[in-house]
């Protein structure tokens, strides 16, 4: 069942690299992540990739796999014909650190900018009630395994370096998103959303959503519902066209 | 493989890949599609639009032409209110209410940036804009009115049922009676009844907007009812939008007496 | 030595799972100033991968359930060993851990009355573990992650700590690290340190356990001079997947059996009735009938004999295959599929579905699952006082898997999550204590430039071992001559293997530089697995009987005199050496709680 595959994997650093060809062993069942690690343990010892689980389950193994944004745990070999050439190429909307591992630091300081979390008193016995149709919600959010192939692929950042101070990306809105949505929470952060987030830069075109390897309908179901929650917000066309007014006087 | 684009995939310290994407697959053929449907929509009704005629056939109207308002149009489905003159086609003020809400529409916009604007293309293929600021500036900040489109949107949903309803009459106006027309127009409302029930606004308004469904009930029952259609809005944004298309080519062939309407009873 | 990054802090963690995050929080909430370190990024330690739940005596679901009960079933688990004090207090503060992981933001399911929804698992006597879905462990480090971000803790992720320091008298005085992605050096001057580093299953070739599992912090507390107790006792868990090969050991929730799914051989029959020990015959179903009637009716019904400690349930499945009565991939049947229908499996078990469909093409709402043992956990861990989590070196504590005592001879599911909670804030509260009252000595120049050139040493050689070589035969051996059955011949096998590999391990070589360089980060990390898996394997033939995690062919069944006795390491010269110490006598009113209920 074995069969020898052609990978090309890209090699560098900051400085420069290049695709290089490989021919490397498949198994029957084998993910893409299996086929790296052989390579390393039999040809690139010192070949740099990002993993933990294995499983899917820690985001940690993010690449593009022939130009898409995957997690490499779950890419499964027989995808592929077996003749195909198959690409490995680090994040491209990060900056590289080494052959398939990025610098994701963007992604951890935009999560130092959220506004935490601010709960109310516990009832008197101790416990927060909340009912599980209110939970449902914010829970798909925070299936998110923080891997970032959304952050990566969405074109904000990714085709324009110069708005990554000004975007938060579809992860951290989606957390913006979270919060509104949670039952405990009582923090406004509409304005925040569309003023420091940069909640307006998105324009809905989904590419978040189709990478998601947890499958969360980001654009449906947390950015849309978010930018409606703005519109709630900020602009209802009386109030809108009084704030804005004002703003020209000033 | 194109340059490096320096704003982009290109900037100081990313992976050095002068391929705008490695994608192998056909990611241009979705963009391909969208276009060519939405240019022959509008070639389509710009057509219609300046025509002026061929859009009334007894006892059936072109949703193009619906509500028609003034004592130019040809039938009598709704009220004459001004007297207008007869150059001035009322396709142009009617479909002002369509064209926004589908303009402003989460899922067009969505199809528009990338197949037109491609800003992207496709998932990781790179934009050829220099700059991008999304929706946060004039005009496109006023995507955000998009809910008082889908009201007005409601609007024109009511008349156009009512519409498919003056259809179950014959040629004399005599009630309970039904032809083909009488169906195409009845599907033609139904779908638009889908696309704006199933549109994103609304699933805010009639619940989403709630922090506490468990307080709201009903209004819960009525979110997670919008919440199963939404999922579809993509769909019938395009089952609807060929639909009234259709529905109006079948009202002109019918005014133009290239074919005969077949009823039923 | 100019290129090296120095820090001051008062309490330095090291790990950035449940236990580490919970520990920085506490010490930083009572004024140290604390900094965390840990391998990978922040968030990805395996804390994210627990599936089921985290177990506390809520009472949320069956009001009867309170710490007592607790208590028993997780001694009773531990068949005994567990040290008492320690998981008393596991028993008395879970529910109070767990409440205020809502304070922080957690969205666990909920009950019809809207409190924290609890369900079933092997060994608990009721339904007790909080969860969310079965992705309980990522929403609990997200929200400990999102709590020490919002605190502003300082994390250092991406760093490997290669040593402790220590000052002359032999106290802690800090830390030695490098950082993984530019190969950078750090030194960390700090009076306590907080060991939350997880555990060792990565020196087995079927393990549910990631490339972070070296046992580092095992190996770090022995250097310190600290003492590992328990050793011998890994749990192995019973359902890891065993087809394809490459996913072989990735975990299958026990959420699975105690959702309904059980456990069958090639006939078809549900083959746990025939391996039901006499220690917990009077909790267990006799027939399947009353087993299935558990489900709905759990106060007139048994335990159906799936959900027995996982130890047990290890052992049958192992005999099973042993039998030729296995699956075609050498595991047995995990059937679900004809049990509970599609609806209630995907909302339940959401990532045991996507898993399944994504690595094995199997969809669980209609198929069997095929599986076997793996290894898991190590009960096994730094010797620590119960209250404050402090190991035996002054300024050291463990808490979390790398802290030894509070599971014995065997862990329950759920227990190690709420272990992380309820000993990472008692580590965290005695660290920062401890901090404030001493001052962190000044480091030794010597032993960081001893530390630097130890670590630089691979780079130095030519031609020697590759490191996924050593790697891949220390696996083998200890998969196949320590595993879960166990022969004195064998272990002394594995010995002899382990004394080769520690030979080849001085002559590791790697290629390329110091930048994001994984051969040279395994090179680091073999010593480490090389001095845990010879503990485990001397404590393993030191213990003569058969006891949890622990058993021995040629010494079936549990013995009186080793029930009262604990097998500590400590680092002797090069090797490891071994001393037997008495179990902590337990105060009769704890006692009277196993007499009450027999
Ligand atoms: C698949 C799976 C499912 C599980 N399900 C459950 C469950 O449902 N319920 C339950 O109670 N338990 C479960 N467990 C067990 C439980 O998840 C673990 O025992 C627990 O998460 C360990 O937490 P920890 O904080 O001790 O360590 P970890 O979360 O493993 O964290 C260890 C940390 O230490 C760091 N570290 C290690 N060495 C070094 C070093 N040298 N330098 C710097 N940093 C270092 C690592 O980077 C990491 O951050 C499961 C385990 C697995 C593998
Ligand atoms: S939908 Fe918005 S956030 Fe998501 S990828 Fe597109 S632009 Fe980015
Ligand atoms: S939302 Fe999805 S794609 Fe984005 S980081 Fe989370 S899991 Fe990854
Ligand atoms: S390694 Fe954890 S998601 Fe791939
Ligand atoms: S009509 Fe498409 S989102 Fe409102």
């Amino acid at each position: 069942m074995s069969y020898e595959a052609n990978l090309r994997v890209w090699r560098g650093d900051a400085d420069g690299g290049e695709l290089q060809d490989f021919t490397v062993t498949v198994n029957e069942g084998e993910v893409v992540l299996d086929i790296l690690h052989r390579l390393q343990a039999t040809q690139t010892p010192d070949l740099a990739v990002r993993w933990n689980c294995k499983a899917g389950k820690c985001g940690s193994c993010s690449a593009e796999v022939n130009g898409r944004p995957r997690l490499m745990c779950l890419t499964r070999m027989g995808t592929f014909e077996p003749d195909e050439s198959i690409t490995i190429t680090p994040l491209r909307a990060f900056p590289v650190v080494r052959d398939l591992v990025t610098d994701v630091s963007y992604n951890y300081d935009k999560a130092r900018e959220m506004p935490p979390f601010v709960p109310p008193e516990r009832d008197a016995d101790g416990n927060h009630r909340m009912q599980q149709i209110d939970v449902e919600r914010s829970q798909e959010f925070r299936k998110c395994i923080e891997c970032f192939l959304c952050q990566d692929v969405c074109h904000v950042v990714r085709d324009h370096e110069d708005n990554k101070p000004a975007f938060a990306g579809p992860r951290y809105l989606m957390r913006l998103a979270e919060l509104d949505m949670h039952p405990l929470d009582g923090v406004d952060r509409r304005r925040l959303a569309q003023d420091h987030f940069g909640l307006g830069m998105c324009n809905i075109t989904k590419c978040c959503s189709e990478v998601c390897p947890e499958g969360i309908k980001i654009t449906d179901n947390a950015l849309i519902p978010m930018k409606e929650r703005v519109v709630d917000r900020k602009y209802v066309p009386p109030t809108w066209l009084g704030n804005a007014i004002r703003r020209r006087r000033q | 493989m194109t340059a490096l684009a320096p704003e982009g995939t290109g900037a100081p310290g990313r992976a050095r890949l002068a391929a705008r994407t490695l994608r192998s697959d056909r990611w241009w053929l979705q963009p391909l599609i969208t276009v060519s449907v939405l240019v022959a929509f509008i070639v389509y009704s710009t057509v219609r639009a300046f025509e002026n005629a061929n859009y009334f056939a007894e006892p059936y109207i072109s949703p193009f032409y619906s509500p028609c308002i003034t004592t130019a149009c040809e039938g009598n489905t709704f009220p004459e209110l001004f007297d207008g003159p007869a150059f001035l086609t009322p396709a142009l003020y009617i479909l002002i209410v369509p064209l926004g809400f589908r303009l402003t529409c989460y899922y067009y916009r969505k199809a528009y940036y990338r197949a037109f604007w491609l800003s992207p293309p496709a998932c990781a293929v790179a934009e050829p804009h220099a700059k991008y600021t999304g929706e946060t500036r004039f005009p496109l900040l006023f995507q955000n009115l998009h809910r008082y489109f889908f009201y007005a949107g409601l609007v024109f949903n009511v008349i156009l049922t009512y519409d498919a309803l003056l259809a179950f009459r014959n040629a004399e106006g005599e009630w309970f009676h039904m032809g083909l027309g009488t169906l195409v127009l009845l599907t033609n409302a139904v779908l638009l009844w889908l696309y704006s029930l199933s549109c994103h606004s609304c699933r805010h308004i009639v619940g989403g907007r709630l922090v506490h469904f468990s307080r709201h009930p009903v209004r819960y029952k009525a979110w997670t009812f919008v919440s199963k259609l939404n999922p579809k809005h993509m769909q019938y944004a395009w089952i609807s939008l060929v639909f009234v298309a259709f529905t109006d080519l079948y009202v002109r062939l019918l005014a133009t007496g290239a074919i005969d309407d077949p009823r039923f009873f | 030595m100019a290129d090296l990054e120095r820090h001051d802090y008062d309490v330095v963690v090291i790990g950035a799972g449940g236990a580490g995050l919970r520990a920085a929080i506490e010490a930083h909430e009572r004024g140290a100033r604390t900094a965390v370190v840990c391998k990978s990024l922040l968030g990805k330690a395996h804390t994210v991968m627990a599936e089921g739940g985290i177990a506390a005596a809520m009472g949320n679901v069956y009001p009867e359930d309170n710490w007592r009960v607790h208590f028993r079933d997780t001694m009773r688990g531990g068949k005994m060993l567990n040290h008492w004090r320690m998981a008393q207090l596991h028993a008395q503060e879970a529910p109070a851990r767990v409440r205020e992981l809502e304070d922080w933001g957690a969205l666990f399911d909920r009950t019809p009355d809207g409190l924290i929804s609890q369900r079933d698992f092997g060994g608990h006597r009721y339904a007790r573990l909080a969860h969310v879905g079965d992705r309980t462990g990522l929403e609990l480090i997200r929200t400990l992650q999102q709590r020490t971000v919002a605190l502003g803790i300082d994390v250092f992720m991406e760093c490997t700590v290669t040593r402790l320091l220590t000052a002359d008298d032999g106290a802690i005085s800090g830390a030695f690290a490098y950082r993984r992605d530019s190969g950078q050096f750090l030194a960390f001057r700090a009076p306590a340190v907080v060991l939350a580093t997880g555990g060792i299953g990565k020196s087995y070739t079927v393990t549910s356990n990631s490339w972070e599992y070296t046992g580092d912090g095992h190996s770090l507390a022995l250097a310190a001079g600290a003492s590992l107790i328990n050793m011998e006792f890994l749990q192995f868990h019973p359902t890891g997947m065993v087809w394809p090969p490459s996913v072989r050991g990735i975990l299958v929730t026990e959420s699975v059996r105690g959702d309904g799914g059980v456990l069958k051989n090639a006939a078809g029959n549900r083959f746990m009735f025939d391996y039901i020990p006499d220690y917990f015959r009077k909790e267990t179903a006799e027939t399947e009938e009353e087993a299935d009637r558990w489900y709905t009716d759990k106060k007139n019904n048994r335990r159906p004999p799936e959900l027995l400690p996982r130890d047990e349930v290890a052992r049958a499945i192992n005999s099973e295959v042993k039998a030729d009565r296995g699956s075609p991939h050498g595991g047995v049947f995990l059937d679900i599929a004809s049990r509970r229908d599609a609806d209630y499996v995907q909302k339940r078990l959401p990532s045991m579905y996507h898993q399944f469909k994504e690595l094995a093409e199997v969809d669980i709402t209609a198929e069997a699952m095929e599986v076997g043992p793996t290894c898991h956990y190590v009960m096994g861990g730094v010797e620590v006082h119960p209250e404050t989590a402090a190991a035996s070196v002054t300024g050291l504590f463990a808490a979390g898997e790398v802290a030894g005592g509070m599971h014995g001879s065997n862990r329950l599911g759920g227990n190690s999550l709420s272990d992380l909670l309820v000993f990472g804030r008692r580590a965290g509260t005695a660290a920062a204590g401890h901090a404030a009252s001493a001052p962190a000595a000044a480091l030794s120049e010597t032993a960081l430039a001893e530390a630097e050139t130890a670590a630089l040493a691979p780079f130095g050689r030519q031609g020697g071992e590759n490191p996924y070589t050593v790697q891949h035969d220390l696996q083998e051996a200890m998969n196949s001559l320590v595993g879960i059955i166990r022969t004195a011949a064998e272990v002394e096998q594995a010995l002899e293997r382990i004394a080769e590999l520690k030979v080849r391990v001085q002559a590791l070589t790697v290629a390329g530089g110091r930048h994001y360089n994984p051969g040279w980060h395994l090179a680091l990390d073999l010593p480490h697995m090389l001095r845990v898996s010879e503990c485990v394997a001397r404590a393993a033939l030191e213990r003569q009987e058969s006891r949890g995690g622990h058993t021995r062919e040629d010494f079936p069944g549990p013995r009186e005199e080793w029930g009262q006795l604990n097998v500590l390491c400590t680092l002797f010269g090069d090797g490891i050496g071994l001393h037997r110490k008495p179990l902590p006598g337990m105060p009769p009113e704890l006692a009277e709680i196993f007499e009450e209920s027999g």
